[in-house]
This record gives structure tokens, C-alpha cells and sequence, in this order.
């Protein structure tokens, strides 16, 4: 069955902010699905707030929408575009709960716009827990059983060992496992306790059997082949996002195999998934090989794109072309292209896949691994060994390993015996590289994906003529160093490809699409250390390595790449160096005439504090090497400094720490001579908060024009004296009407997918020409001019799966991700990007303010704004008092740790009574105190929680001045900022 | 662990080392692509006189266990892999006999017989002369014209299911266990048969299956005029070496293919429906093209002929291996669906 001729145009929903459980792998997924539906002459519409995604990129699309994915947000695109169908299974969970609201409210009826990929009744049996149980039950299949339970007195019959969970805590706080009638007793009186709504469930544990999971495609004749196997090492218990897995499944005898593989076929017939892929997952009592089916995601998946990684199987192309009508005997296989995708690929190697965690960022987090995903990144080790790929998929993490599993299977642990060997082996031995090809080299394949590997012969590629630029990606995301930096290096790969080069890309975090191998010529999936890059680079003998768009990753191994005598295209290592080594770079600035805040570098707690004495409180301590995940940290007076060095080694920055600063962050283009002044952007926040946290205007608001001069000047000036040749970041700091300079990172930053769409111009590939060796006047950029629309870009943090950190923006960044919103004024645009974020700021209701000493003054006229607009003022003991001192009518709320029997404001916030939270923090830290018992409630209440008054100053111009506006296109904002510039 | 090697008849030496009984071992070498069922695939009659390579990267990993057997002993006659796993299945190799090696380039012997065609070798365990080695390999009879089937038949007739709502007979070309289990599960009583049995008494039968079985079905002459014989008197089907056997019977050829299909994720169109089974294969040879006649199923790799039926004749065969094992259940249908049809006409 061809493609479907009654399609003419589809919409595709991403799947919005990097967050931790929804990755990048969804842009993966939908930028396969955008050019396969492309290919096919389809007109495309995407919607996605996430801009640092190669999916939005004005070219992937014929229409791009950065919006808010709620239903407002994505029907209103509908409404503007009427397409004949919306895509929502490349999006996760978050493309579905759009398609069910949508559903829900009748658009896609009104519209006549149908579902597909999965039908509403698919997505339904799916996603409901009753009705998936009923359908699974219908194959003679077992889910756990469960029971929702509102008292002790309702366990009569509660098979054990049982797992209760409390409804509507953090991160499933208050849950645990029960083995006797009397332990279960127990839990239960503790989670109706801690349940805000006195519910738990009680399950049938699972816990310790072992995980499995199998990737299954479905077309529309039915035919259904299963692409991938997939163990967990660590059992159930563990989210498996948060274990360790491997591919191909390494302990089950065919026979079993083939009941999961049977089983899983069932599931996804009687769900009725008929044009798509699913993730179903089971767990199986080791020894008595008893199955229960534990969920099953009617869309492509994290893992999804693991496996398809693994294989070599796109699932998401492959998707995308059954749920415009294709049978997968239609679709040909893209490895050997001779063959089709109704088959199951092979593999003749192993693959492993390790989570990447982010605990030092959370102080007071509880670690302990859960139901809960709490990993935020992952890397993904080839080898063709079990051992070789565990090892190459940890050399791939980039940090500490530290993985207690429970329960391991005897065989996993037996093969990790040799560990420390493989380990020694692999530094010390040069690889070899094979390809991946689905199928075991029984068909031919011409693959570009490659794999490294010891003790047998090489499979050489094709010798081409063209030149070769080896790319070197990001590595695992983390926070700090996320899906930002794979646009980056895709566009690079992109770039270099045009003018005429082979690029090839070294990544190993199997989310991404740098890792897909249709991005690059080559591909060569291996861990970021200096080993395997300089191997790979023996192998290509590339004309330049580029490193200036992986991050961090390929910084640390350009010093290996130099010395190896390979060369690094455009910015040199020497410039990395001058920026990052405090001294020299004192001293350019000195010599340029550029300040910077003043600064020292300290040895111990007393030469910090006498450094403090010298250039004024606050200061900024930063120590290089930290024990116990502490970092940055702003101190007041001598004893915070001398805190801030309890634990640490090392030489330590102390800089002058600029209050009520406007911070502001460039990204420029310079060619060694020219510079290009690209975006000026400013931060809402203040100096202080992380810049990856603050929310950040394009362009910048608050500028003085004087000030806006001394900032090019600064960057045009900066951009030479390092010997930047491509792009580079500069932090400035704007106090009293002095420019400083903070940081600067000659490099592709963070902001640089939001800058080249705010602005309309591709950085990435605007950088990579000059790296090849172009002038800046040769690129013919548009003038140097500040976007007429505001584009607002805001952070989203992951507290809600850390419950014991406290939720507090502070210098050490934890955003997990991003959005970005336009719009002709910043309110909108503010309020907008607030509710992609999944914060919506209220319309009406009541304000909680409760703000530190040195925030009162500043935070009256918030308050005042507050009050005008109709919402009622609570606030706590100093802030009711300052707030009516100053005329305003506020209702005190008791403090928790205050003594009384009214209702205290954590009472306030659990009960809904509270639509905003504002509460500065006290400085320093402060365990389980006032201030974060309220942002802990708010949190989990999911109150929109602001903890600086500049943002709440954003937030309540926002409310007061935000515009219903119709949301127009990227590609219609370019082409009307072009008509502006050319006007 | 000694060392050990696999010498092709081209001369190519893949290096490894030794973790089976002592040899050589004197074969066809062939690969299979199926990532679970070492132990299935070492006991099944259709591997008789070949070294097998797997595909997969780690063999062993779960041990053995009797019931996986597919027969009563090892058909192949060496193993050869890139990463053996044990102690279980190399103990078990060392019991039945087979040469193993391991520590073999797997892939790249994986590429050269695709590229050059199955061919025969020697797996050594141990030190060997190259040339006297290679001198042995080439006295060998080739796999093209070998008549394997006398060497795994039974040689009595014996009866595996005596119960049954209808009576099916399975002649013996190689059978594995897992036919007649499936048959037998289906609800027939189960006879089974040497290969050399005759006409009249397999007519009196509410059904036949073919079995699968080693070897080249060209120079089985005898086997196809008995299948020729029973044609249109019961209901025929025939499974990999029987449906080469039903081919040439009603007057098709077979050829070698060049390196076979071996493997658990073969896709086959079945034209008739226009579905795709994902199936378990083993064979070295096929149906030629040329002649569509009777053509139900056709290999969606390299359009070779999968499948046959002569409703006429009541009779139909499959190249791959609805029995599974190892492999996918898609096609266990068939196995059913035959002993539900004897079902509905007794």
C-alpha cells in the first residue's frame, strides 16, 4: 500500500524543553520524520518550544512554530495552518497529552484534522491503566495487579510482596515496598500521610525480577517485526532510563525470547497500534520465567532511539512512513538498500547503554535510584563484547562511575569480573573499526556507521578524494552541556558537507541526531576521550578538526589533537587557553583596556578572605576542584568565605561579585580580523543565577546606548586578541553604567540555537565558513541590528525529581532545558515562553510573597503591581510589615517554624489557596528552612514559584500587559525581519 | 585452551582458539545469523556435515538444556565463534563431540563466504600442517551433490504421538524435534518414518509432512519419486528439504545458493495475503526461478521461491521454518493450520 494521496499537509508536535526523561532523542525522531515526509512531497508544519532542536530549523519545516505545547499553543497553530493530519507519536509523552487535549476539546473535529501515527483509541488502551490491563489481559497476558487504596482497612486481599505509592508526592516521596501483612500495614498509614489527597496505590512488587524491553513496529497490513531486545542490568525497581541496559538481550534462551517476542506482538495488536512503532516493556521472574507486561509506549521512545542506534534500524523514519500509509515490505532498509524493513536487523556486536546522573547539582537529593527517573544524560558503548561495550559506553560518561546494582544477574557479573582489564586493554590498544549494517553482514551494505574494535581486521571505508573535517560532538548531556551543542555540531557537519568536505562525526550519546548516520559521511559512534578520537583521526587523516561546537567535550582534548599533529579548524587551542587561565587572560584585558570585576586567586580560606577584604563584599568563590558536588557560591562576609572553602582543594577564584548588575550575554562571529556582533541578549535574572538558568530577551532590554556601544566594542576588540576564528560567547556584567567583563568562551555556546532564531541567521554555519578559511566579508550577513520582534528564552528545572534539594536558582546551573517564545513586546513574549515552561503565570487569584531583608524594598512596587491587578497579597512576618508600611493591604500567614494553630503558608499552598509564589532566598545555605519548606510546597503543588524579584518584576508586567497575539511562523518572522532590513 | 584454527579450501586461515573437542573437523562452512538457539542449531539434522560460524558475538551465555535439543545428538560438525561463553555450553560441546573455536574474526569469515560463497574447511583444534590440511579440505566431497539424508534418518519407524484426532505421517529427512511437537500439539497422531519409506504406506494417512533434512536435494532421487507417488492421494507438506523434495517432484529444479540462508529474521512475502513473515531459515539450497507456477511465498531478500502449493494435488511446502526454533513463531501457523485442515476433512 503506497503513500496515502488524501494527505496533503501534516503537523508534527516535538516534544518541547530538554527535560529529564524527554531528551533530545525526540528531536532525533522528528527530524527523521520531517525529511522522510518531506521526501515524499508533504507539506510540514512543526510545533515545538525548543529551540535548541535541528527540527526547528527554519529549513527542516515548511512551517516552524516555536510554542508553548499546550492546547492553546498548538491549536492555535492548527487553526492558522489546517493541516489534513497531525503526527503526534514523535513527541512523547508530551506530543500525546497535546493529541488527547486536543481530542478532547473537539479541535481536531472542528479542523476535520485526523490522528495519525496511533488512533485516540490506541493512544487510550495504551496510556489508561484500566483499559491497557483489560487489553493486555485479553492476550492471556499479566500486567501487576493494583488497587487504589484511601485507607488502611481496604488491604484484605493485597497480594505480597506489594510496592505502595503515594499519589500526587515528589518524586513518589513517602512510597516503599512491603513483604509482610504488618510492613504493608505500615507503608500505607505512612503514604495516606504523606499523599496530599490520602490515596496510594498498592502493587503487586515486581521488584528484582529482571527488565526487559523490545521495540516493535506495526504497518497497516499488519505486519509487525520486533527491531530490537533490550535488558535492563538493573532490574525492575530501577526506571530503566536510570539503568544500565544492553542490546541484544544477553540471558534469555531462544525459547524465551520468542514468549517476550510473542507477547509483545500480542500487545501491540490488541492495542492497536497500526501504523507506528511501541516501546513494551516486561519483567520476568528469572527463575520461573513468569511475565508480567509492565507498560507500553504507543510511540517512538528514548528507547526507540536506542535501538535504533543499536541497530541501525530508523525507527522513527521508518514510522513516519507507515503513518502515511507505506507497509513496512514498502520501505527499504537504508543500510543495504537493496533489502526492506520488514525484517528484524541482527546484530554481530553488543551494545551498552549508561545513564549519566546529575546528584553533585542537588545537594540534600536523595541518590537512592527509583521508580522515578532521575539521570539526565546517557552514553552508549559498541564493542563486540558484552565487557568491550560496558567498558566503551563508561569511558564515554565523562565523569565519576559509581553504579550499585541490585539483583545483577550472575551472568552480567561474572562477564564485569574482568573489568579492570578490559579497562587497560582499551587505553592500550589501538582499535579497529566495523560497520554496522542490521544484519550481520549477511547483505551487503555500504554503511558509513562504524564502530571500534580489537583483535581483528579492519573495515576500511570507501577512499574518497574530497577533503575531511572530523567533528568531535558533545558527549552524554548533562546539565551545563546539553542538546544545545549537538545543533551546534550538526549544522557544523551540515556546513562542511556544502563547501565541498567529508565530515565525519565522532559522538557517543545515542539521543542525538549528530549520532544518527544519515547526518554525517561517516559516523563513528565512540567515547570522547583522547584514545578513540585520535584513533579515528589516524584513520581519516582529516584536513582539521573541529571542536569549537561539542562544548566542553572537545575542548579538554585539543591539547591531545595538537600534539598528535593534527590541526584544529578556525579559534586555536592557544585562544581556549588565554580565556581560561585567569592570569593571562587579567592581563590581555589590562592591556585592552577592558575591566573586569576585580579578582584573586586563593590558596586557602584566609588568602580568600583576605583577597575579599581587598576588593570589597560580595564576592564570587569558585573553586576549581570541589569534594561533595559544592560550587559557586556568593559570600557576604568572611565567615561565608570561610565556608565556602570547607572541603576545598586547590586554587580558587574570588571575584568581586557585581550586585544588581544587568548581565548580559554576546554571541559573535569573528574571522581573526572582522567581528560580527550577532545577539545581544539580557538576562531577567540578575548577575548571580546561572546564566543557563536565567531567562534571557533578545534583544536586550534595559541597555543604554552608550552602554550597547561599549559592548560591541568590547566584543570587537576581544574577538582578535584571542585569535578567534568562528564563533565566541562573551558574559558582561552592566553596574552603574560600566560595562564588565566576565567570562569569555571562544566557542559555540548555549544561546546560540536561540540567538539564530531570534535573529534569523545561522551562526553555526556563518562560523564553520570562517573556520574553512572565509573572510567575514565574504558571508554577506545581514547588517549588524537588534531583531524587531522579542524572543524570550526560559529555563526549565527538573526540582520536581530531586525532592530535598532545595528549588532555589543560584551561580551552579541546573536547568535541564529550554524554551523560546516571540512576539512583537517582551510581556507576551514573557508570558508565553512561562507557559511553555509549564509555569503559567496566573491571570488572577492570590500572591505568597515572602522576600529576604535586602530584597524588600525592591520587591514593594512588584507587589503594588500585584495588588492593582487585582490579586490578593499573603505574605509572612518582615514582608507583610515592609508591604504595609508602604500602604498595601496585605493577610499575614503563619512561618511554619512560627508557633500557632492557623494555617501556616506551606497549609496555604497544599490547599490551592496560592496561584504565585515569590520568595527571594536568604543567603547562604540553610537546610530544611522557612524559605524552602515554601518552594518545596510550591513545588509540589506545581505553583509557579519565582525566586528572584527581577523575574517576579517580569512576571507581573507580563500578566499586566501580555497580548493575545496570533503566533506566526519562524520562517515568517525571518522573511519579515529581512523585508525590515532591506526597508 | 589450545590454539586453534578454521582452514577454508581457498586458504584462508581464520586464527582462534580452541574450546571443543579434539579434530579436525571436516565441513561445509556456513554462517547463521540467529542470535539465540546455539544449541538448537547444533543438534539440528540440517547442519549435518558443516562448520558453523554464528553471527552473533557471544554464544553460550545461557547455557544448555537437554529439551533444546533438537535431535538426539550434534549434526554440526565444528562451531566457530567470535566470543564463547561458559563453563555449560563448552562442556557441553567437548561431550558431543564438536570442534569449537573461538576467538575468531567472525565478521570478517562472515564477509568472505558471502563474497565467496560457502566452501569446504577444516576446523582444527590444536596445531595442524596448513598444507596437508588444506590438501584434506579439498579431497572432501562437496556439499553440491552430497546425499545427506541416509546419515540423520531414522532407521526404524517409530510412532511419537499415538494419539491424535487425525493420523499424520512425517518421513524422517532430518526431522527436528520441534515438528512433530507442533504437529503432535496441533492434535495429531504422529508416526515417523525413514526417508526411504514408501508410496502406499505414507497414502495412508490423513496428512504427510516432508521434513527438513541436510544436504542437496538433487541427487535424492528415490525421495522425490516416492513424494511423486504420493501426490493427490493425501494431503502433502513439505518443510524446507520436503518442499525442495515436492519441487523437484512436480518437475522443478533446485541450486545451490551461494552462501544460503541461515538465520531467525528472514522476511518472506506471502502473496497471497500480501503479509510478511518474519522466519527462521536454514538452507543451502532452493527452488530455481523461472517457473512461477505454484509460487505462494518468495524471499524479500533475494526473491528466491519460499513457499508452494498444487491445491490440486493437496499439497503445499515452505523453504523456511514454521517450527521456529530457533527463530520467530510467525509462520507456526502453517504447521497448525495443516493438521486443522486433516482435521476438518476426517
Amino acid at each position: 500500500m503506497p503513500r496515502r494521496r488524501d494527505l496533503e499537509s501534516i503537523c508534527l508536535v516535538g516534544s518541547g524543553p530538554i527535560v529529564i526523561g524527554q531528551a533530545a532523542e525526540f528531536d532525533y525522531a522528528g527530524c527523521q520524520a520531517l525529511k522522510v515526509l518531506r521526501e515524499d512531497g508533504f507539506r510540514t508544519i512543526v510545533v515545538n518550544s525548543n529551540p535548541a532542536t535541528i527540527m526547528t530549523d527554519p529549513g527542516f519545516a515548511d512551517r516552524t512554530y516555536l510554542e508553548p505545547l499546550d492546547l492553546e499553543g498548538v491549536a492555535g497553530v492548527l487553526r492558522r495552518e489546517r493541516p489534513d493530519a497531525l503526527l503526534p507519536t514523535m513527541g512523547g509523552g508530551t506530543a500525546l497529552n497535546v493529541a488527547r487535549e486536543l481530542h478532547g476539546a473537539g479541535v481536531l473535529r472542528e479542523l476535520g484534522i485526523e490522528l495519525i501515527g496511533a488512533n485516540m483509541e490506541a493512544i487510550s488502551r495504551a496510556e489508561d491503566r484500566e483499559l491497557f490491563k483489560t487489553t493486555v489481559e485479553s492476550c492471556g497476558l499479566k500486567v501487576p495487579t493494583s488497587r487504589i487504596v484511601t485507607s488502611v482497612d481496604d488491604l484484605a486481599g493485597v497480594s505480597l510482596p506489594a510496592v505502595v505509592r503515594p499519589a500526587f508526592t515528589l518524586g513518589g516521596h513517602g512510597g516503599g515496598f512491603a513483604d509482610t501483612p504488618q510492613q504493608l500495614r505500615a507503608q500505607v498509614e505512612r503514604g495516606l500521610s504523606e499523599s496530599p489527597i490520602g490515596q496510594v496505590l498498592v502493587e503487586e512488587s515486581v521488584r528484582g525480577w529482571d527488565e526487559f524491553e523490545l521495540e516493535v513496529v506495526r504497518d497497516r497490513a499488519d505486519n509487525v517485526v520486533v527491531v530490537c531486545s533490550i535488558e535492563n542490568l538493573d532490574p525492575m525497581g530501577v526506571h530503566t532510563g536510570d539503568s544500565i541496559t544492553v542490546a541484544p538481550q544477553m540471558t534469555l534462551s531462544d525459547e524465551a525470547y520468542q514468549e517476550l517476542r510473542d507477547a509483545a506482538i500480542a500487545v501491540i495488536r490488541a492495542v492497536g497500534v497500526d501504523t507506528g512503532g511501541s516501546n513494551i516493556q516486561f519483567a520476568r521472574e528469572r527463575t520461573t520465567g513468569e511475565l508480567r507486561v509492565i507498560e507500553m509506549n504507543p510511540r517512538v521512545s528514548r528507547s526507540s532511539a536506542l535501538a535504533s542506534k543499536a541497530t541501525g534500524y530508523p525507527i522513527a523514519k521508518v514510522a513516519a512512513k507507515l503513518a502515511v500509509g507505506y507497509t513496512l515490505d514498502e520501505v527499504p532498509n537504508d543500510l543495504t538498500r537493496t533489502t526492506p524493513a520488514s525484517f528484524e536487523p541482527t546484530l554481530d556486536y553488543v551494545v551498552v547503554k549508561i545513564p549519566r546522573f546529575a546528584f553533585e547539582k542537588f545537594a540534600g537529593a536523595d541518590r537512592t535510584l527509583g521508580t522515578q527517573m532521575k539521570s539526565v544524560g546517557e552514553t552508549m558503548g559498541i564493542g563486540r563484547s558484552f565487557l568491550e561495550a560496558f567498558v566503551k559506553a563508561k569511558r564515554g560518561l565523562e565523569g565519576p562511575f559509581e553504579w550499585r546494582p541490585e539483583n545483577l544477574h550472575p551472568w552480567f557479573e561474572r562477564e564485569l569480573a574482568g573489568l579492570a582489564a578490559e579497562d587497560a586493554r582499551q587505553q592500550a590498544e589501538p582499535p579497529v573499526y566495523r560497520r554496522i549494517d542490521s544484519c550481520a553482514g549477511e547483505v551487503e551494505a555500504e554503511s558509513n556507521y562504524f564502530y571500534g574494535t580489537w583483535g581483528e581486521r579492519d573495515e576500511r571505508p570507501p577512499a574518497g578524494d574530497a577533503a575531511r573535517v572530523v567533528i568531535l560532538g558533545s558527549g552524554p548531556n548533562r546539565i551545563g552541556q546539553g542538546i544545545e551543542f549537538d545543533y551546534c555540531c550538526v549544522h557544523a557537519v551540515q556546513t562542511f558537507r556544502a563547501l565541498g568536505y567529508e565530515a565525519v562525526m565522532v559522538n557517543c550519546n545515542p539521543e542525538t541526531v549528530s549520532t544518527d548516520y544519515d547526518t554525517s559521511d561517516r559516523l563513528y559512534f565512540e567515547p570522547l576521550d583522547a584514545a578513540s578520537v585520535l584513533a579515528v583521526c589516524e584513520r581519516e587523516r582529516p584536513e582539521g578538526v573541529v571542536i569549537q561546537f561539542g562544548g566542553q567535550t572537545p575542548l579538554k582534548l585539543a591539547r591531545a589533537i595538537e600534539a598528535a599533529g593534527f590541526r584544529i579548524l578556525g579559534t586555536p587551542f592557544e585562544a581556549v587557553d588565554l580565556a581560561e587561565d585567569r592570569e593571562r587572560f587579567g592581563s590581555l584585558l589590562r592591556e585592552l583596556g577592558i575591566r573586569c570585576p576585580e579578582w584573586g586567586i586563593a590558596a586557602s580560606g584566609a588568602e580568600a578572605v583576605d583577597i575579599a577584604d581587598r576588593i570589597g563584599y560580595p564576592v564570587l568563590v569558585r573553586p576549581s576542584y570541589v569534594l561533595g558536588g559544592r560550587a559557586m557560591r556568593v559570600c557576604h562576609d568572611a565567615g561565608d568565605v570561610r565556608e565556602a572553602f570547607a572541603g576545598v582543594q586547590g586554587p580558587t577564584l574570588v571575584d568581586r561579585f557585581l550586585e544588581r548588575a544587568i548581565e548580559i550575554d554576546v554571541d559573535a562571529l569573528c574571522d581573526g580580523a572582522d567581528s560580527y556582533v550577532a545577539a545581544v541578549m539580557q538576562h531577567v535574572e540578575e548577575a548571580g543565577v546561572h546564566s543557563g538558568d536565567s531567562a534571557c530577551v533578545l534583544p536586550a532590554q534595559s541597555l543604554t546606548p552608550e552602554a550597547t556601544a561599549e559592548i560591541h566594542s568590547i566584543v570587537r576588540r576581544l574577538g582578535p586578541a584571542l585569535g578567534v576564528v568562528g564563533i565566541l560567547n562573551v558574559q558582561l556584567a552592566v553596574a552603574e553604567e560600566e560595562v564588565f567583563v566576565l567570562e569569555v568562551n571562544p566557542r559555540a555556546s548555549r544561546t546560540v540555537p536561540f540567538a539564530s532564531k531570534a535573529i534569523g541567521v545561522n551562526l553555526v554555519a556563518a562560523a564553520c565558513r570562517l573556520a574553512a578559511g572565509a573572510r567575514l566579508a565574504e558571508l554577506e550577513l545581514p547588517a549588524e541590528r537588534p531583531p524587531r520582534q522579542v524572543s524570550v528564552k526560559a529555563a526549565v528545572l527538573p526540582f520536581a525529581r530531586f525532592p530535598g534539594a532545595d528549588p532555589v536558582l543560584g551561580p551552579e546551573m541546573r536547568s535541564t532545558g529550554e524554551v523560546m517564545t516571540s512576539a512583537a513586546d517582551l510581556p507576551t513574549a514573557f508570558a508565553k515562553a512561562e507557559r511553555a515552561a509549564g509555569r503559567a503565570l496566573p491571570g488572577e487569584g492570590a500572591v505568597f510573597l515572602s522576600v529576604r531583608d535586602e530584597d524588600k524594598a525592591a520587591s514593594i512596587p512588584v507587589a503594588a503591581a500585584f495588588a492593582g491587578l487585582g490579586f490578593q497579597l499573603y505574605a509572612t512576618g518582615g514582608t507583610a510589615r515592609t508591604l504595609r508600611g508602604a500602604g498595601l493591604e496585605v493577610l499575614d500567614v503563619r512561618k511554619v517554624s512560627e508557633p500557632g494553630d492557623a494555617p501556616s503558608v506551606v497549609d496555604l499552598i497544599r490547599r490551592g489557596r496560592c496561584n504565585l509564589v515569590v520568595n527571594t532566598p536568604d543567603l547562604g545555605p540553610e537546610p530544611r528552612s522557612d524559605g524552602y519548606l515554601i518552594r518545596e510546597a510550591a513545588l509540589a503543588a506545581r505553583v509557579p514559584c519565582i525566586t528572584t524579584v527581577a523575574a517576579a518584576t517580569a512576571a507581573v508586567h507580563a500578566i499586566a500587559n501580555a497580548r493575545a497575539e496570533t503566533a506566526l511562523s519562524l520562517q515568517e518572522r525571518m522573511d519579515a525581519e529581512a523585508a525590515a532590513r532591506a526597508s | 585452551m589450545s590454539r586453534g584454527s578454521l582452514i577454508l579450501e581457498d586458504g584462508t586461515v581464520f586464527e582462534g582458539e580452541s574450546v571443543g573437542a579434539a579434530g579436525p573437523a571436516f565441513g561445509e562452512a556456513v554462517f547463521t545469523t540467529s542470535m539465540t538457539g546455539y544449541q538448537e542449531v547444533a543438534t539440528d539434522p540440517s547442519f549435518e556435515g558443516q562448520i558453523v560460524c554464528f553471527t552473533a558475538p557471544m554464544v553460550g551465555n545461557y547455557g544448555v538444556d537437554e529439551h533444546r535439543s533438537e535431535s538426539r545428538r550434534a549434526h554440526a560438525k565444528a562451531v566457530v565463534m567470535r566470543d564463547a561463553r561458559g563453563p555449560e555450553w563448552t562442556d557441553w560441546l567437548c561431550e558431543h563431540g564438536l570442534v569449537a573455536l573461538t576467538g575468531v574474526d567472525t565478521r570478517s569469515l562472515v564477509l568472505h563466504l558471502r563474497e565467496r560463497g560457502a566452501m569446504r574447511a577444516a576446523a582444527v583444534a590444536g596445531d595442524a600442517d596448513l598444507d596437508e590440511t588444506l590438501a584434506a579440505v579439498r579431497a572432501q566431497p562437496q556439499m553440491a551433490g552430497a546425499a545427506l539424508v541416509a546419515g540423520v534418518s531414522t532407521r526404524e519407524a517409530y510412532t511419537f504421538a499415538a494419539e491424535g484426532a487425525v493420523r499424520v505421517a512425517v518421513v524422517d529427512y532430518g526431522c527436528k524435534r520441534s515438528i512433530l511437537r507442533r504437529v503432535a500439539a496441533a492434535g495429531a497422531a504422529v508416526d515417523v518414518f525413514p526417508h526411504g519409506v514408501d508410496a502406499d504406506t505414507l497414502a495412508g494417512y490423513d496428512g504427510v509432512v516432508l521434513s527438513p533434512g541436510p544436504g542437496d536435494p538433487a541427487p535424492l532421487g528415490g525421495e522425490a519419486r516416492t513424494v511423486e507417488e504420493l501426490l493427490g492421494r493425501t494431503p502433502v507438506l513439505g518443510v524446507c528439504l520436503g518442499h525442495q523434495l515436492l519441487a523437484v517432484a512436480t518437475g522443478k529444479q533446485t541450486f545451490k545458493l551461494p552462501f544460503g540462508h541461515r538465520g531467525a529474521n528472514h522476511p518472506v512475502v506471502d502473496h497471497a495475503t500480501r503479509r510478511v513473515l518474519v522466519t527462521s531459515q536454514n538452507h543451502g539450497f532452493a527452488v530455481a526461478p523461472g517457473d512461477e507456477s505454484g509460487v505462494t511465498h518468495s524471499s524479500l531478500y533475494d526473491g528466491t521461491v519460499e513457499g508452494l502449493a498444487y491445491p490440486e494435488l493437496r499439497a503445499r511446502s515452505v523453504q523456511f521454518h514454521p517450527e521456529a526454533s530457533p527463530g520467530p513463531h510467525d509462520a507456526s501457523v502453517l504447521l497448525e493450520g495443516f493438521v486443522e485442515e486433516l482435521k476438518a476433512v476426517a
